[in-house]
C-alpha cells in the first residue's frame, strides 16, 4: 500500500520545527506503525538524509516508549493500543497521516517525535514509592488485601507511563498518570503509611512541571493505550482534598 | 519502561556539563545537581483551584434551584408573584433587618461567581500554558460538546446574568421596570412584539443547560465522589436535573410571550 506521511521533523530544542512530507511506496498492511517508519529511515539514510528520531522500546506494548500523535490522537486510531501495537491494516492506501510528538510545555522536544519525558520521573521520584524494609520477602498471607482493592489496584498498575494521557488533554494535565499512580499505591496496604504526604507531594510536583490543571473532560482515558479508568482522578482529588483541606496530612 | 532511559540521560547530561567547565579556564565549575530544585510551582494547586468551582457550583445551583421554584409562582396569579417578592424581603427580617436575606443571598452569590470565574479563568491560563505548541492535525480525542463549551459556554451565562439582572432585578433595561411589580416587568418583558427577548433567554437557558449537564457530574469527581460504577448514574443524573431545571425555568418566558399566564 502506498502511503503519504506529514512527520513533524524538528532538528533539536531550539529548532521551530515543522511538517515534512514524506512516501512509502512499498508498505504491507501487517508492518506495525514503528515498522513503518522503520522502512522509512532506511530510505532516508540510504538517500544521505537525517532519520526520523523516534522513541521505541519493547515493541509489544508494555513499556509506554513510542510517543506519537498520530493524526490528532495519541498512539492512533485503535482503541487501547500502543503505536508499536498499531497495524497498518487500520489505514487504507492512498492515506495521508499526520504523525506528530506529544504536545506539552512539560515534555519538551528532543528531537523530531521524541519528547523529554523526565518530568513523569520527577513526580514518581516525588512520591511514587512505597518505603518497605529490605531482607527476605514476608509471608504473603501475613498482609491481607480485599480482592476489591487488589483489583482496582492492579487495573490503576497497568499505566505504563507513555504520557498519552498528557498529550490527548485539552489543558494538558497529567492527572490520569498521577491519579493512577496514586490509586496504584493507596488501595495497597504497604502505600497506607506515606498515602497523605504522597498525594501532595506528587501534586506539587505536577504542577510545578507545568502540566495544566484537570477539568474532567475524560479525554486522558479514551487516549489511554491501557484503559486506566476515569475514577482514579476521582481518587486523585479525594485523597489530596483528605491530605490538606481534611488535615490528614499532619495527622499522618 | 522509559524510566531508566530518563535517568540516564540526566546522568550523561551531568557529565557534560562538568567537562565544557573543565574546559572553562580555572572558573569554578558550576557542577549541576542531579536534582535540581523543583520549578516554581503555582501558588494554588490546580486540585485546589478545581475544588473553588466546585463548591461555588453547589452554591450557584442551589441558588438556582430555589429561584426556579420561586417563579412558577407566577402561575398562580399577580398576587402570588408580587406577595412572594416581598415575603422574601421580610424573611428572617427580625434577625437580619428588612431586605437582609435578600442582601446576604446576593453577597453569596457574588463570592461564589468571582471565585468560580477566577479559578476558571487560572485554570483556562494554565492549559494555555501547558500546551504551547498546537497539534497541526488538531486534537481528535475532544471530550463531548459539552465539555468543550464549558469555558465560552461560562461567557455566555455570564452575559445572561448581566442582562437579567439589569433587565428583571434593577429594571434598568426592563419596559416596565418597576421595583416589586414582578408580574408586571415580566409580562411586559415578554410580548410577541419582543420575541428577540424571549429568544435570548432561551438560547441562554439552553447554553446554561449544556454548563450544568458537565459542570455537576463534573462537581462530583472533583469532590472525589466518582467511582467508575456510580459515573454513568451521576452522568445521568446530572443530564436529568439540569434538564428539569431549565425547562423550570423556560417555561416562564415562553408562556408570558404566548400569554398562556
Amino acid at each position: 500500500m502506498k502511503l503519504n506521511l506529514r512527520v513533524w521533523r524538528q532538528n533539536d530544542q531550539v529548532d521551530k520545527g515543522r511538517m515534512v512530507d514524506y512516501t512509502v511506496d512499498d508498505a504491507s498492511e501487517d508492518m506495525s506503525f514503528l515498522e513503518l517508519i522503520d522502512v522509512l529511515n532506511e530510505k532516508l539514510i540510504l538517500a544521505g538524509q537525517d532519520p526520523i528520531a523516534f522513541d521505541h522500546d519493547c515493541r509489544e506494548g508494555i513499556c509506554g516508549s513510542c510517543s506519537m500523535v498520530i493524526d490528532g490522537q495519541p498512539h492512533g486510531p485503535q482503541k487501547a493500543t500502543t503505536v508499536c501495537q498499531l497495524h497498518m491494516r487500520q489505514f487504507n492506501d492512498g492515506d495521508t497521516i499526520n504523525v506528530e510528538p506529544w504536545r506539552a510545555g512539560a515534555f519538551p522536544v528532543v528531537k523530531d517525535l521524541v519528547v523529554d519525558r523526565s518530568a513523569f520521573d520527577k513526580i514518581i521520584q516525588a512520591g511514587g514509592y512505597v518505603s518497605v524494609n529490605t531482607g527476605s520477602a514476608p509471608e504473603a498471607h501475613s498482609t491481607p488485601v480485599p480482592k476489591a482493592a487488589a483489583d482496582r489496584s492492579f487495573a490503576a498498575a497497568n499505566c505504563i507511563g507513555c504520557g498519552a494521557c498528557v498529550a490527548a488533554c485539552p489543558n494538558g494535565s497529567a492527572s490520569l498518570f498521577l491519579g493512577a499512580k496514586l490509586t496504584h499505591l493507596g488501595e495497597m496496604p504497604q502505600g497506607q503509611p506515606e498515602r497523605y504526604e504522597r498525594v501532595v507531594t506528587m501534586v506539587d510536583t505536577h504542577d510545578a512541571a507545568g502540566f495544566g490543571g484537570c477539568t474532567n473532560t475524560g479525554a486522558c482515558a479514551t487516549a489511554c493505550p491501557k484503559e486506566i479508568p476515569l475514577d482514579v482522578i476521582s481518587q486523585l482529588n479525594k485523597d489530596y482534598l483528605a491530605a490538606t483541606v481534611g488535615g490528614k496530612r499532619r495527622k499522618g | 519502561m522509559h524510566w531508566t532511559v530518563g535517568g540516564l540521560s540526566s546522568a550523561l547530561s551531568g557529565v557534560v556539563t562538568q567537562v565544557s567547565s573543565k574546559g572553562a579556564a580555572g572558573k569554578p565549575a558550576a557542577v549541576k545537581s542531579p536534582n535540581p530544585p523543583a520549578a516554581k510551582r503555582p501558588l494554588i494547586p490546580a486540585v485546589l483551584l478545581k475544588f473553588v468551582i466546585a463548591v461555588s457550583a453547589v452554591v450557584l445551583v442551589g441558588y438556582l434551584v430555589v429561584h426556579m421554584i420561586g417563579n412558577l409562582q407566577i402561575f398562580f396569579g399577580r398576587d402570588a408573584i408580587d406577595g412572594y417578592a416581598v415575603w422574601l424581603r421580610t424573611l428572617l427580617a427580625p434577625v437580619l433587618g428588612n431586605e437582609g436575606l435578600v442582601w446576604a443571598v446576593r453577597a453569596a452569590l457574588t463570592i461564589s461567581v468571582v471565585g468560580h470565574i477566577w479559578a476558571a479563568t487560572l485554570l483556562a491560563l494554565r492549559a494555555k500554558k501547558a500546551r504551547p505548541v498546537k497539534y497541526a492535525a488538531g486534537n481528535k480525542v475532544k471530550g463531548s460538546y459539552t465539555t468543550r463549551t464549558m469555558r465560552w459556554g461560562g461567557v455566555i451565562v455570564l452575559l445572561f446574568v448581566i442582562y437579567h439582572i439589569l433587565d428583571l432585578t434593577t429594571g434598568t433595561l426592563n419596559p416596565n421596570g418597576e421595583h416589586l411589580a414582578v408580574y408586571d416587568n415580566v409580562t411586559a418583558d415578554f410580548t410577541p412584539e419582543r420575541w428577540y427577548v424571549t429568544l435570548f433567554y432561551v438560547l441562554a437557558l439552553v447554553s446554561i443547560f449544556f454548563h450544568l449537564r458537565h459542570g455537576l457530574w463534573s462537581a462530583t469527581q472533583t469532590l472525589g465522589w466518582s467511582t467508575n460504577r456510580r459515573e454513568p448514574i451521576l452522568k445521568a443524573i446530572a443530564t436529568t436535573f439540569s434538564g428539569l431545571l431549565v425547562v423550570g425555568f423556560l417555561i416562564v418566558p415562553i408562556s408570558a410571550t404566548f400569554g398562556w399566564i
